[in-house]
């Protein structure tokens, strides 16, 4: 524990936010698991954003042999990382294109449910009385829908396209990160330094964001990591199962090719093992950064 | 010396689970936390709540801030009632009081350094931001730790209980309250460091000329900080007077037993068994007459009839007992 204090030159609104910032990188350096998770986000995160630089290949485009046939089922390391699909397209700049719309609907699942679950999770436990209820039962309803079938119903209502895993986790996955946020509002509120902000003239909304979100933020932060590797996994899920959008090519997608090309039987493995290895790691790093969020969010834990 | 808080007639009942019995027949049983205050605090003047767990203490020092509505009576701050406080009139009233708590490690926000816990007073009450440091520097000064740099960047998992407490003092006092509670400040604390605390709040009291009740069931701190102690029984006031008087001539029999009660640091003291038996919940069940009859040993028949009213026995010294 830093018991000696180190004056700071800045004072003012910015105090210490540098320096939380600087401990979360240190602890999330000493838990092994942690680096592993980030690390691997910053790979694919790399890869998505530079897909268009690191692609060799157009993901949709039907390629060629100098002497005008296919180039279908080539090996990989040859002309082609990773070769080609059974249909002439690169499988490696497929791969990239895949990170890409992997993280897109990871990350903005993730900051849907997170932003939702949140705000009925403070509201909620906060505020008790009448709008708890409508809220915790508009909840239970959500989590009474089986995800997987929700999410394909709705693209066949909509267009099928990679957005509707969006809308599915935003309308449906909420309820449990608002659960776990409501509870550990009811006990916050009931701790003496929501009292004293009380005391010394806060208001209800002040206390609310101030006192009391700061401290359920780790949760939803943790809630977050977990909710990008379901929305991939469930994106994949969906694209494996043939409702995915069209023209976008994601790991899911791939492995749906894959598989109703019978790749799997007759051996091509360069095919199918990059996006299932892919999609694999990228769940896992979420687990793993949620780990390390919960020993840098809560510091007490560690001091 | 002009009163600033006065309660009259205060009660305060809270909801009990009802038995299935009670349910069906309609009733409502209620703990009487607090049966019917009436107290002056003067301007300028510390009070000692005193009582055991249960007597209804931090539940008075509670409706005096208005943190909880009272079931009953009323309570007029500087002349205006309580009950009437809304909007500009409330944000200057919660100006005019503080609290400090008991468990200094929860009163202060584990995500707040000491700097934020300081000037979130000063930011409610909309105090210009130029007069926050020199404020936030003179509180810290007047619970004497005047290192202010040292601390303001600190969390609170990284002070002592003693610290924190002198933390949470300052933040009251960041504001120059005219009224403060504190509810057991030090029970919390280490033994080693309660003087310390206590010291803070004399001088704090004689510098600032603040009113202040300080709750808590210790006879010596209630002696040592507060020049007048009142002793609550089962949400009644059973004495009141000048704190060397109530503990040199105690009146009540409650009071007598409590100072003896008082431990002694000598080891080979011998002591009278206390006068008084059984416990406060066994008392909880009997309305009507005086509350403590069935654990005082000179009850007669007319303590089950009649309550014992307060009685003046000397110049500012009364009890509530029909012996006297």
């Amino acid at each position: 524990m830093p018991v000696t204090a180190e004056p700071s030159a800045v004072r003012g609104g910015g105090r210490g936010r540098f320096a939380a910032v600087g401990r979360a990188f240190a602890l999330v350096r000493r838990d092994p698991f942690a680096t592993a998770g980030v690390l691997i986000y910053t790979v694919f995160l790399t890869i998505a954003i530079f897909a268009d630089q690191l692609a060799t290949h157009d993901p949709n485009q039907i390629l060629y042999r100098p002497n005008g046939r296919v180039a279908s089922n080539l090996p990989p390391f040859a002309q082609h990382i990773l070769g080609t699909t059974n249909l002439g397209r690169d499988i490696y700049s497929q791969l990239v294109y895949g990170a890409r719309s992997a993280l897109i609907v990871g990350i903005t699942a993730a900051f849907a449910v997170v932003m939702i679950g949140t705000l009925v999770g403070l509201v909620a436990g906060f505020f008790r009385g009448f709008v708890d209820m409508v809220m915790m039962r508009i909840a239970d309803v959500a989590l009474g829908i089986p995800f997987l079938p929700f999410v394909i119903v709705l693209s066949s209502f909509l267009e099928p396209s990679m957005w509707n895993v969006v809308i599915g986790m935003a309308l449906v996955v909420w309820p449990s990160t608002s659960r776990v946020i409501r509870s550990q509002v009811l006990s916050l509120r009931e701790r003496t330094f929501v009292e004293a902000a009380r005391v010394t003239g806060s208001s209800p909304f002040r206390i609310l964001f101030v006192h009391i979100a700061p401290n359920v933020l780790p949760l939803s932060f943790v809630y977050g990591s977990i909710a990008v590797g379901w929305a991939i996994l469930t994106e994949a899920s969906v694209s494996f199962l043939g409702f995915g959008g069209g023209d976008t090519v994601s790991w899911g997608s791939m492995l749906q090719n894959a598989y109703a090309s019978q790749a799997l039987s007759r051996g091509w493995y360069h095919w199918f093992v990059p996006p299932g290895v892919c999609i694999i790691l990228v769940v896992v790093a979420g687990f793993f950064v949620s780990r390390g969020f919960e020993e840098v969010l809560f510091p007490r834990l560690r001091d | 010396m002009a009163p600033l808080v006065v309660a009259s007639g205060l009660e305060k009942h809270f909801p009990v689970t009802r038995r299935l019995g009670e349910v069906l027949r309609g009733e409502r049983p209620v703990s009487r936390a607090v049966d019917g205050i009436d107290l002056t605090i003067g301007e300028g003047e510390t009070v000692g709540l005193l009582g055991e767990s249960g007597c209804g203490k931090t539940t008075t020092g509670r409706l005096l801030l208005k943190l909880t509505r009272p079931t009953a009576g009323t309570i007029r701050f500087d002349g205006g009632d309580l009950a009437d406080l809304a909007g500009a009139a409330l944000k200057r009233f919660r100006r005019e009081v503080q609290l400090v708590f008991q468990n200094p490690f929860d009163a202060i926000n584990p995500r707040f350094t000491v700097f934020r816990a300081l000037r979130e007073p000063l930011q409610n009450a909309g105090v210009p931001k130029e007069e926050h440091p020199e404020r936030m520097r003179v509180a810290m000064h007047r619970v004497r730790l005047p290192d202010v740099e040292g601390y303001y960047d600190r969390y609170p998992h990284q002070l002592s209980g003693g610290q924190l407490q002198r933390v949470v003092l300052a933040r009251a006092l960041v504001l120059e309250p005219r009224f403060i509670v504190a509810d057991e400040p030090v029970s919390m604390l280490d033994v080693s460091v309660r003087a310390g605390i206590l010291n803070v709040m004399r001088d704090v009291h004689a510098t600032m000329g603040l009113t202040a009740v300080y709750i808590s069931h210790d006879f010596a701190l209630v002696r040592y900080v507060c020049a007048r102690t009142v002793v609550m029984y089962l949400g009644k006031m059973v004495e009141d007077g000048p704190s060397a008087e109530v503990v040199a001539r105690p009146l009540h029999p409650y009071t007598r037993a409590l100072v003896q009660a008082v431990p002694v640091p000598r080891v080979d003291q011998s002591r009278e068994p206390l006068p008084i038996k059984g416990s406060l919940s066994a008392a909880q069940a009997q309305v009507g007459g005086c509350r403590f009859r069935d654990r005082c040993p000179y009850a007669f028949a007319r303590c089950a009839d009649e309550e014992p009213p307060m009685r003046e026995v000397a110049p500012g010294h009364r009890a509530a007992c029909h012996l006297l």
